[in-house]
Parts: C-alpha cells; structure tokens; sequence
C-alpha cells in the first residue's frame, strides 16, 4: 500500500488532459486543481477508475460575488487503498450555473447535489430527483449565497430599543 | 418543468399500493425525520425520505460569527457527541492556524479522554434506543443509567450536561476539576461489568438475533457507493476508522483495536453487525480511557501553575487557504471545510459533512421490499442525529 505522491498525480492528470486542468495548487498537503463543467465528468471518471478514488466524500458549493465565474461546485475524492485525497474545483457563472450530474459514477453524489442545489441553485443535468432538500419546497431564494442576509433586515421586532441598546 | 423522481414514484402508485407517512413524531424515527412509505400490504415497496425539519443554517451562521463563536454551535449539530464535534472543528483551526504542534500534551490527552467519554455516550443511546425500537425495554433504561454517570461527569468538567463548549482553540475552556480522574477511574470499574450484562441481556439474545440478522444488508459496495463511514462501513467489514487512518492528536500513542463486522449471526453488513460493532467500540473506547487516565496521572499530573488557556490564540486569523479538517465521531466521518480569505476573523466558506446525512442517503436502497417492522429495525441500525443530519 505505497503512497502516490502528489506530483506523480498531477503528472498523470496532465498527460491525460492537458490544459483543461489547470491552478494546480497543495494547500496543507491536499492536491487541489480546477477544470471546467465540459470535462468534469471525464476527469471523475479517469480518477474513479484509473487511479482509484472509489469514495466520493463531499460535495459542496461557494458563491464569490466579485469573480467573473462566482458559483463555485467542490469535490473532494478519496482513496481509499492508497489513503490519498484529492479536490477538484468547478466556477460556473451565476445566472443559471449548471454541470453534469455525478450521480452517474456514485449514488452518494445524490442528496449531496441536492444539498449544492438546495443551498447555491446549481443545476445539475442528468439528475434524477433534483428537489430541496433541507429547506421547504416553496422557497425562491438560493440562501448560502452572499448576497442572502443571514437575518432579515426588515425585521421591526429586533431593534435595539426593544433590549435598551 | 421535467418530473422528478419523486414525482414519477408518486404518480406511477398502484390501486393495491398505498403511501403511508412515517414521522417527522414517529419515535422510531430518532427525532424529527419523514419516512414516505409506498406500501403493498405489509411490504414497504419504496422509502422516500424527507429531511430537514431541524434545518438552523449552520453553515450560515459560521459565515457570520468568528471561529471561537461558532463552537457553541458546532456542539449543536451532532447533540449527543458535542465533544467530538467541537475536538474536530478545533484541530481545523488549530492546523490553519499553525498551531497544532504547540499544544500541550495534557490538554490533548484531555480532549481525548472527554471525546472518548462522549463517544460512549452517545453509542449507549445507539443502542439503548435500538433496544426499544425492537421491543426490549430494559436495555433502554440500563444505557440511559449509565450514560448518567458519563453526563455527570461531563457536567462536573464544563459546566452542563450535552453542549460543552469545554475543547477552544487553542486550549481549554478549563483544566479537569481535581479528583475527576478517580472519579472517572471508579466510573470504568463500575462500566466494564454492565457492559457484559448489556451484552448478555441484548447483543446476544435469540430474539433480538431474530430480528436483526439478516435484515438492512448493506453491502460493501453500496456503501462505498453511497459515501458511508463510520459503524455502517465498519459493519460492512472494512476495517476504516480516521483515528488509526489519520492518526491525529494523540491516537497513534494509544492502543485500540477497530471491530468490524463479520457476519457471525447472519450475513455481513447487516443490522446485527452494525450493532455490534457499536458494542465493540465502546470496550475499545473504555480500554482508550484507562490509557489516557494512566498518563493523566503519572507523567501528565496536574500541576499548579498549569493554565489550559495559555495558549489561546488573541486573535483567530488564519492566512488564505482551503482546508478540509476530518475526525471519527460516533457516526462516522465528520469533515469541516473551510475557505478563508487571510484578511477577517470571519471564514468565507464553512461546510460541514455530516455523515448522518451521507449514512441515511442509503437508506432506500437497503430496505426496498422489507416488512414495515424491519424498516424500524434498519433506521435505528443507522443511528441517525436529526440535528447534524440537517444542520
């Protein structure tokens, strides 16, 4: 059970797919690189079954309001014969962010996409059963967004007159 | 608007079928979870899960408050193992910061002993729970009396029964009040006998035997698949357990071992092999405690002028990363992933992975075709906390 070393991994990620990955970056020891939504899949599927990242750990989203491509989809993969762990980094543009669904390669990817869906409004195509999740099925707004306040500013009932501010 | 899934499911009922509701006030159901049925007869044809009914925006919230601020929340996702909660979050921070090789090793023996502490607790509520969902009332009222005893002691340490806020950053909320490692010492000697008793009465019993051998199997695939861990993984027969694959604070200084599941009732990866394996871990965790309790007091010994909070961090400012801090709960692997932006005491991006959350995604698959009362036996075999589940 010998280590693969972060550099051997992007030697090999390179090789196969050139410059459509690219910031290759190890903050902390955790190999890190982006690619784009047309190559995501094939980049999961090289890493699944070729360097054998079986367990897919997370899926998350970012929203940075400033960059040109602000949503943001993260995968974080895992090894779990060699314990190396490795994520990848997807920016899509805001108005209507979508990728393809890894559901294809694991069935975890589905209430994890839901969540990402749920949270940022990413659409993920191919997706069987893209509904909310932990928030009510009527709600419009995306709320992990920035732009969302944590509290409502028309609130009338928490100024700070009410508790002697 | 394409139909769903879920839609197509519902539609698509037969005139024999018939949707039943199980929860969100189900007690079976461990807290506040929705189980939509599609049920022939007795045979539950399909699951459809519906969560979120705890949803308290976590994430939200740690986007808004400093990193010392959020731990109370922290101990608020997963409530019956806050410790272990608030032992990963912290050793996030501390490594961001740079930190973690500063700390003492009495303070991270402490965090390991209350975590540990915590961790059987929580598993006494796992099974205990279990037990009445099966129909044995006795072990329920047997795990809850010793739990009592880990609550106390908890309470005697930080202050209140379930959401410590004990382990900060950097240190301690305070060092161990004086007399707890006897007190903890008396504790195991009291614990390692009911433990054989609970066995006995429960993990053994033809009964219970009958109800969960064979029922929920969840095949190593599937479980890789579906990103399981913790005791469904382990239960599944892979010997997978973070404290040994990553080694963090002071475990690879202790001596345990990882139980899996062996099919030794039925097949592996069924509801009797998680459950056991739950037992296992909790001798393994007692057997964690004696070791740390014997360093506690010879060679780590309090002393006088020994301040847990010497190392408190002014100011949390951890440079621009990315950053993804795991650690074994009792539920499997509880990750943190923070993206911070180096100038503010607030993280731009705060993720929890819970694995309640990824444990139960599995759920319609295991237990497709089961009887309504098999189905109770699987949710409590996953043992679920609505409250890290939904954040």
């Amino acid at each position: 059970m010998e280590k693969i070393s972060n550099t051997a991994l992007i030697e090999q990620i390179s090789a196969r797919f050139g410059e459509q990955t690219f910031e290759f970056s190890e903050p902390i020891g955790l190999l890190t690189f982006e690619t784009s939504k047309e190559t995501i899949i094939d980049v999961l599927t090289f890493l699944k079954t070729e360097l054998g990242f079986n367990f897919l750990t997370d899926i998350t989203g970012i929203h940075f309001p400033e960059a040109k491509l602000p949503i943001g989809v993260i995968y974080h993969l895992h090894n779990f014969r060699k314990n190396v762990r490795i994520r990848i980094k997807v920016f899509l543009e805001d108005e209507h962010p979508s990728i393809p669904t890894a559901f294809v390669l694991w069935r975890g990817a589905d209430w994890m996409e839901r969540e990402t869906y749920d949270f940022y409004g990413v659409n993920f195509e191919g997706h069987p059963d893209l509904r909310r999740i932990l928030n009510m099925d009527d709600m419009v707004a995306f709320p992990m967004r920035k732009e969302f306040p944590l509290e409502d500013p028309n609130r009338v009932d928490k100024k700070d007159f009410f508790f002697g501010r | 608007m394409e139909s769903t899934r879920y839609q197509k499911l519902i539609s698509h009922i037969e005139p024999t079928e018939m949707i039943l509701n199980m929860g969100p006030q189900h007690p079976s159901t461990h807290g506040v979870l929705r189980l939509e049925l599609i049920t022939d007869g007795e045979i539950v044809k399909e699951v459809i899960p519906h969560v979120g009914y705890l949803h308290r925006c976590f994430e939200k919230h740690a986007e808004n408050l400093n990193y010392q601020q959020t731990i109370p929340f922290v101990d608020r996702l997963d409530y019956l193992a806050s410790m272990n909660s608030s032992h990963a979050w912290v050793m996030g921070v501390e490594k961001m910061m740079g930190i973690d090789g500063d700390i003492p090793k009495r303070i991270e023996y402490i965090r390991v002993l209350v975590c540990e502490l915590n961790r059987i607790g929580s598993h006494l509520i796992a099974l205990g729970t279990y037990g009445i969902d099966i129909g044995a009332f006795t072990p329920f009222l047997w795990c809850f009396r010793d739990r009592e005893h880990i609550m106390n002691m908890l309470e005697w340490a930080s202050g209140s029964r379930m959401l410590y806020n004990y382990i900060w950053v950097g240190g301690l909320f305070y060092d161990l009040p004086v007399g707890f490692e006897e007190r903890c010492k008396e504790f195991i000697a009291y614990f390692k006998p009911k433990m054989n008793e609970l066995n006995e009465l429960l993990t053994g019993n033809q009964i219970f035997i009958s109800r969960t051998a064979n029922v929920g199997i969840l095949p190593l695939q599937t479980a890789v698949n579906y990103g399981c861990s913790g005791p469904m993984l382990r239960g599944s027969g892979l010997k997978w357990d973070l404290r040994r694959v990553d080694e963090y604070s002071v475990y690879p200084e202790l001596e345990f071992e990882i139980p899996v599941g062996k099919g030794e009732m039925g097949t592996t990866g069924d509801c009797w092999d998680r459950f056991k394996v739950r037992t296992d871990e909790i001798k393994e965790s007692v057997h964690i405690i004696s070791q740390c309790l014997e360093r506690l007091q010879t060679d780590l010994k309090r002393t006088t002028d020994f301040d847990p909070r010497a190392k408190l961090p002014k100011k949390i400012i951890p440079k621009a990363q990315d950053f993804y801090v795991r650690a074994e709960n009792p539920r499997g692997e509880l990750g943190f992933y923070f993206i911070t932006d180096g100038k503010t005491e607030i993280p731009k991006r705060v993720k929890a992975r819970a694995p309640s959350f990824c444990n139960l995604s599995v759920i319609s698959e295991i237990s497709r075709g089961v009887l309504i009362a098999d189905m109770v036996a699987i949710i409590g075999s996953v043992d679920i906390v609505l409250g890290e589940l939904d954040r």
